[in-house]
């Protein structure tokens, strides 16, 4: 009957996501009057997944998961469902987890709902709050399936502390062979991933040309935030298509964004609209990207840029 | 190699989006619809494998009458036959149910539908479908190559992107990348006239039911006015961030 909670981990770590999805399980369960099942695959300490309000660990440890595989990780997480008896099963939205959720979906005949961002406003019927229209606006759905699938937005609900501790027992599964083999994984390790990030740092057409782009890095070392373009941007080849956020890029839903020589397009503020606190920098006191913004510098990016990264190292080692 | 390109139908990106029937279905008076842009360069692709594989092209929707304007235009991008299945969407689970009989029914080597459609954004259909039909599945993806009953594609991940080997049948979730913006074909007027000529086949639904329904739908707070920082006050904004916003 527990909750089951897919606990993402990379080179056998937890992501931040990990808790937050935890947290949301234990959210789930109190409301439930259940407890909390976490897996965990190939990670070599789970003890911290219990201050997240985890009940038990159910530990997956084979080569063969070496490498994360939608169709493999699926049928582990739905064997695991099946063997807990679970009636809700939560994940994240990490590119992984939307890649494996529909397949689980189909073979656990569990209605699946992405996107959401708040704790279930009902559990029967079971009502959650997802987003639509890319930001622009909420849909309150039901899940109408005996099991049910809550893809939870990272950044949404947050990490909530428990002073409870897990148990752990290991779990093995039979691997189920997939039609679709990775043949290279090609992926910056020293950089925030904008799926990950706190704080982003974004800048568009504003900035004239890719050669100006050293003082965005900066500003994002300074911070530990991911660097992010407006299309054009990424279009023009000045960026990276893998850094263009918006409507048609990727979804940034940060607590943090800095929005540079940026108009501020509604397809561009679709997608980083659910960025709690967004600051933006435009020449022009015009640019529609004011409206949506918290705070606002009207000013030159060439002379605004520099000091900021100027005031926040003074600010870092103030507080170091 | 028979493709079917899965066509959303979805309001134009600048659309405005209110919502009537107490706030339960979508508004659509004044909206400009379209095709999902996912799945506009997921057509232009299979385009390339027409005209360079010489591969049948199909496109289908899931919806009413109304979807036809859209179904039209991917006729006039150069699909060769146009499919609607004549149900209201209503679920991920529901569409893909639907799609599933159209694929088996019609024997599709390759699938290609969009990583997430801009409306409900529910990146659910494809793999959905994938697993109805006991196909490949690949999402998120961003160049795909086909060489007899063989496929490589590539895929976005988190941070960067990875490469995968697998087999048809096959259905994809593409997005930008599997072709370039600038490849994009704005319908010419001898496309225009020809895709009037071409068959749109209206099919009845099978009848799926859905897994999922909706409540109400609900906008963001308004914001509130911005707080505007001199160029020359730097200070201040850092200790906004830190201070109130909380967020350094
Ligand atoms: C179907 C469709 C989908 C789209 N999807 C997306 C999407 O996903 N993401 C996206 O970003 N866009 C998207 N767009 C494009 C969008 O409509 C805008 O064209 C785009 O966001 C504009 O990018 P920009 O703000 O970088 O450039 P511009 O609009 O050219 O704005 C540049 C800004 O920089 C300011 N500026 C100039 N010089 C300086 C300076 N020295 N210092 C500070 N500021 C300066 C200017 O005042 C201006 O506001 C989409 C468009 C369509 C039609
Ligand atoms: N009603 C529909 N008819 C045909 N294809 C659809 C429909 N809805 C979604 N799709 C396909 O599934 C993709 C993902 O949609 P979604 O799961 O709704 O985010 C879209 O890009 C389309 O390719």
């Amino acid at each position: 009957m527990s909750i089951l909670v897919y606990t993402e981990s990379e080179n056998g770590t937890f992501k931040k996501a990990a808790f937050e999805v935890a947290s949301y399980a234990k959210a789930v369960a109190d409301q439930m009057g259940t407890s909390v099942t976490a897996v965990a695959v190939n990670v070599n300490d789970t003890s911290e997944l219990g201050k997240y309000g985890v009940d038990k660990v159910l530990n997956v440890s084979n080569d063969g998961l070496a490498k994360f595989n939608a169709k493999s990780y699926a049928s582990v997480l739905s064997q695991a469902a099946k063997q807990e008896g679970s009636k809700v099963v939560v994940l994240s939205q990490s590119a992984d987890s939307k890649y494996l959720a529909p397949l689980l979906s189909v073979s656990l005949d569990a209605g699946y709902a992405s996107n959401v961002v708040a704790a279930p406003t009902s559990t029967s019927p079971f009502t959650v709050k997802r987003t639509a229209f890319t930001n622009k606006a909420f849909n309150f759905t039901t899940i109408d399936t005996d099991i049910k699938i809550v893809g939870v937005s990272n950044n949404s609900f947050g990490l909530v502390e428990n002073s409870a501790s897990a148990s752990s027992e290991d779990f093995s599964p039979e691997i189920t062979s997939s039609g679709v083999t990775v043949e290279s994984v090609d992926k910056v390790t020293d950089k925030v991933t904008i799926a990950d990030a706190e704080i982003v740092v974004s800048a568009g057409r504003g900035l004239k040309g890719p050669e100006n782009w050293g003082m965005v890095e900066e500003l994002a070392d300074v911070l530990g935030a991911a660097t992010a373009c407006s299309k054009p941007v990424s279009d023009l080849g000045w960026r990276p298509h893998s850094e263009h956020v918006g409507q048609t890029g990727k979804p940034v839903a940060s607590n943090l964004y800095i929005a540079i020589g940026i108009s501020g397009a509604i397809q561009h503020l679709a997608g980083i609209n659910a960025s709690k606190v967004k600051v933006v920098i435009n020449t022009d006191p015009e640019a529609p990207f004011f409206k949506a913004a918290d705070y606002g510098v009207v000013g030159d990016a060439f002379e605004v840029v520099p000091q900021l990264i100027e005031k926040l190292k003074a600010f870092k080692a103030a507080n170091a | 190699m028979k493709i079917l390109v899965c066509i959303s139908h979805v309001p134009d990106t600048t659309s405005k989006i209110n919502f009537t029937d107490g706030d339960t279905k979508f508004d659509t008076n004044g909206v400009q619809f379209v095709i999902n842009p996912n799945d506009e360069f997921g057509l232009t692709r299979a385009m390339w494998f027409k005209e360079k594989q010489g591969a049948s092209v199909d496109v289908v929707n899931v919806g009413g009458p109304e979807t036809e304007p859209t179904l039209r235009k991917a006729l006039a991008i150069g699909a060769d036959t146009a499919i609607r299945v004549n149900a209201e969407a209503k679920d991920g689970y529901q569409v893909a149910k639907e799609l599933a009989k159209v694929v088996k029914d019609g024997g599709y080597d390759l699938v290609i539908a969009g990583r997430e459609s801009i409306d409900y954004n529910g990146a659910m259909v494809p793999g959905m479908l994938a697993e109805m039909v006991d196909a490949n599945f690949v999402t998120n993806c961003i160049s795909l190559e086909v060489d007899g009953t063989n496929a490589k594609a590539v895929r976005e991940i988190d941070g960067g992107k990875e490469s995968v080997s697998t087999t048809l049948p096959l259905v994809i979730g593409g997005q930008k990348g599997l072709v370039e913006e600038s490849d994009l074909r704005i319908p010419n007027m001898r496309g225009i006239m020809m895709a009037r000529k071409k068959p749109l086949n209206v099919v009845e639904p099978n009848g799926a039911s859905t897994e999922t329904g909706t409540v109400k739908f609900e906008k963001p707070a308004p914001k509130g006015e911005v707080t505007l920082v001199a160029p020359d006050n730097l200070d201040e904004l850092v200790n906004l961030l830190h201070n109130e916003a909380k967020v350094i």
